[in-house]
């Protein structure tokens, strides 16, 4: 009984860090610091998807915390970040984010998470289920990080950092869900980023620079 | 058997076409692997015909009356494209805007974009079908931004973003039907999120949860089938890709979108008890209708011309599955199929227009019926088709539609029938100028591909003037199981 709270509460605790490190990507501008803080988001993911797999003793999921290591802690960051060395784009900051207007409208994102994760969480019966409303606010906060960035190497941190809240909703509202699809999510992560680091090349030839301001053209007549 | 081809042979083509596809017979191999994937479909189609559903593979895959049709409309309007696509990518070639390697990823894409919407249509796996529409999603990214402009790229950033967010919101939406799932079915690992397993236990799920999950399901897919006001994607993306990739994401991937949300519809409606769902449907797709009409006015770009009456198109087909019954689901279904077949033969044409006028621009294409009467008289034809002119068989869908609503909600009939004449009168401005007047515009190299046009064309006035008994027991098979 002792130990299963001990994991609960951890539980918790991690759920309360991924929160605060969407929060800290949010306050970034430099693009080098966002990809050290997504693969923190995915340290603790694994740690999070460890916990819930020794409690609920599914082998599953051992698995998928394994794949969380290899891809989200090693492999994106480590390919992130020789992209943003390659295009040579490790000063780039992004000057005209508000950021305090973000945060507000970030914490406002979190309460209207929590509001309507509420309700659904008092039905779950696994140990996790307080933490939906928080996987809800991580990718909401991505959600946000995405519209008001115009780098293009920040948006992809964004939705990388959405999947990752999606993640978490998998195990905590549901300890996971069947191992096909969640192999069929990282397999499409991957092949996503594999294009998308293509365009960044071919964006950089065609415009000179990652900057989505570049990218305007195409507007109603 | 059967099943496992019509999902095999497309991917066996992804390699295949991998490996050979920048040889000069690619083009037509593509058609063969396609008509090979057709004539799998048939047989798919026919066994289904003769001996009911199929449930397959440890219930992994499902074919009933609603998925077969879409199949089977899918695999046809694939086969034709690709009978378009081979003499259009050689003129491409030809004006050095594509060369052989583009060629390549452009022929393994293409089926790989087929297998996924296929995959999409068939599982039974509410998973595997977000995970098969993401597949089409990346496949489809990279067709579009195949010329490597400015404005291609951009277009399929825009592409990517959008819909890339729009499947995360699905995602999170399956996630949640999940959860439902769960609690109902208990964990059978891969069998809580089985559509069949869910529609059987729809009554037991919980109403909240599946509240939320069809808002996210609906946001989520709607992205893809370009309701407004996620849209955004939709003009970009069909402007600037190969016309034969505007033809399928029109005429295909918007249906089988379409087709997600509507299979999450069945289920939230029978665990809610309430028409909530279907309003929600309503209200997206008249949204939908009203604003893509309006658009139509502004657009300069022919190809934009007619993702801007996709928009509004695929707004009304949302809002017929939201009315629900017996009669607007047929209608819907037959607006599903009739539109399909119209749109990609328009684009055919829009495509070999701009071709042989060397630009998209509308102000600039003039005179169609001069250099080519085929390709006048097909774009002329095809406008009208899809405007609902009597004989075509988009009269009768759209005939069908309004009068169901105006039984059922009366209120909606005048915003539907405004947003009918408004793109009446916005596409029949544009396409009269282009088909006739002067022009000096050289011949096309290579001779266009005409024959899907008129065949869909074609078509489209049978249904509209006879429809085949089987066909229509087909539909209302259809139409009895979305229920509503």
């Amino acid at each position: 009984m002792l130990k299963s709270q001990l994991i609960a509460q951890s539980l918790k605790l991690l759920a309360a860090c991924l929160l605060l490190i969407s929060f800290a990507m949010l306050s970034r501008r430099r693009t080098q610091r966002l990809v050290i803080l997504f693969a923190w988001q995915g340290a603790i993911l694994f740690l999070s998807t460890c916990l819930v797999a020794y409690d609920a003793g599914l082998t599953e999921l051992w698995y998928s915390a394994a794949l969380t290591l290899v891809l989200k802690v090693i492999a994106l960051p480590w390919i992130l970040h020789r992209l943003i060395q390659r295009l040579g784009a490790q000063w780039d900051t992004e000057p005209i984010v508000n950021i305090p207007i973000t945060m507000l409208a970030g914490l406002a994102l979190v309460i209207f998470a929590f509001g309507l994760a509420q309700p659904i969480s008092m039905l779950a019966t696994t140990i996790t289920r307080n933490t939906l409303g928080i996987a809800l606010a991580v990718i909401l906060l991505s959600f946000l990080m995405m519209i008001t960035r115009r780098k293009a190497v920040t948006q992809v941190i964004g939705f990388l950092a959405m999947e990752n809240g999606l993640f978490f909703a998998a195990t905590s509202a549901t300890y996971g869900m069947p191992m096909v699809i969640e192999l069929g999510i990282a397999l499409d992560l991957l092949v996503g980023v594999f294009i998308l680091g293509i365009f960044f090349f071919q964006i950089r030839e065609q415009f000179d620079s990652l900057d989505l301001h570049h990218l305007e053209a195409l507007r109603e007549d | 058997m059967e099943l496992l081809l019509v999902l095999g042979l497309p991917l066996a083509g992804t390699l295949l076409l991998a490996l050979l596809g920048a040889r000069h017979f690619a083009g037509e191999l593509n058609i063969g692997v396609s008509f090979a994937t057709l004539a799998a479909a048939t047989l798919l189609v026919v066994r289904v015909i003769r001996h009911g559903p199929l449930l397959v593979w440890h219930d992994q895959f499902l074919v009933d009356s609603f998925n077969v049709f879409l199949v089977a409309l899918t695999v046809f309007v694939g086969f034709t494209t690709a009978i378009f696509s081979r003499p259009y990518m050689r003129i491409e070639e030809h004006h050095g805007r594509l060369n052989p390697r583009r060629l390549r990823l452009y022929h393994s894409m293409y089926q790989l974009f087929m297998a996924a919407m296929l995959l999409a249509l068939l599982t039974n796996n509410m998973g595997l079908l977000w995970v098969a529409m993401e597949a089409a999603t990346l496949s489809t990214v990279l067709l579009v931004s195949l010329y490597r402009t400015k404005a291609s790229l951009e277009a399929a950033w825009k592409y990517f973003i959008l819909c890339g967010v729009g499947i995360a919101l699905a995602l999170f939406g399956t996630i949640l039907l999940y959860f439902a799932a769960e609690q109902t079915l208990g964990r059978e690992g891969m069998t809580a999120l089985l559509w069949t397993h869910l529609d059987a236990v729809k009554e037991h799920l919980e109403p909240r949860v599946l509240g939320l999950a069809f808002v996210f399901l609906l946001v989520g897919y709607g992205t893809k089938v370009g309701l407004v006001p996620l849209h955004n994607w939709l003009p970009d993306a069909h402007a600037e890709g190969p016309t034969p990739v505007s033809a399928v994401l029109s005429g295909l991937l918007l249906n089988v979108a379409l087709y997600a949300v509507v299979r999450c519809k069945i289920l939230a409606e029978g665990s809610i008890g309430s028409a909530l769902p279907g309003r929600m449907l309503m209200g997206f797709g008249l949204l939908s209708a009203v604003l893509g009409a309006f658009f139509l006015w502004r657009q300069r770009d022919i190809k934009r011309l007619f993702g801007y009456s996709s928009i509004e198109h695929m707004g009304i087909i949302t809002f017929a599955f939201g009315l629900g019954g017996p009669v607007a689901n047929f209608a819907a279904l037959l607006h599903m199929t009739v539109h399909s077949l119209t749109k990609s033969s328009i684009f055919f044409t829009a495509g070999h227009a701009s071709q042989a006028a060397g630009t998209q621009r509308i102000d600039d294409i003039r005179g169609l019926a001069g250099i080519s009467p085929t390709i006048g008289w097909g774009l002329m034809l095809g406008s009208i088709a899809i405007l609902g002119m009597p004989p075509f068989g988009v009269f009768t869908s759209e005939f069908l539609i309004l009068t169901t609503a105006m039984r059922d909600h009366p209120w909606s009939t005048p915003i539907l029938l405004i947003a009918l004449g408004v793109a009446f009168a916005g596409i029949f401005s544009k396409v009269q100028p282009m088909v006739f007047g002067e022009s000096d515009a050289p011949p096309l190299p290579h001779s266009p591909a005409m024959v899907p046009v008129f065949l869909h064309l074609a078509m489209v006035l049978t249904l509209g003037l006879y429809m085949p008994p089987a066909l229509a027991e087909w539909y209302r098979a259809a139409a009895r199981l979305i229920g509503g």
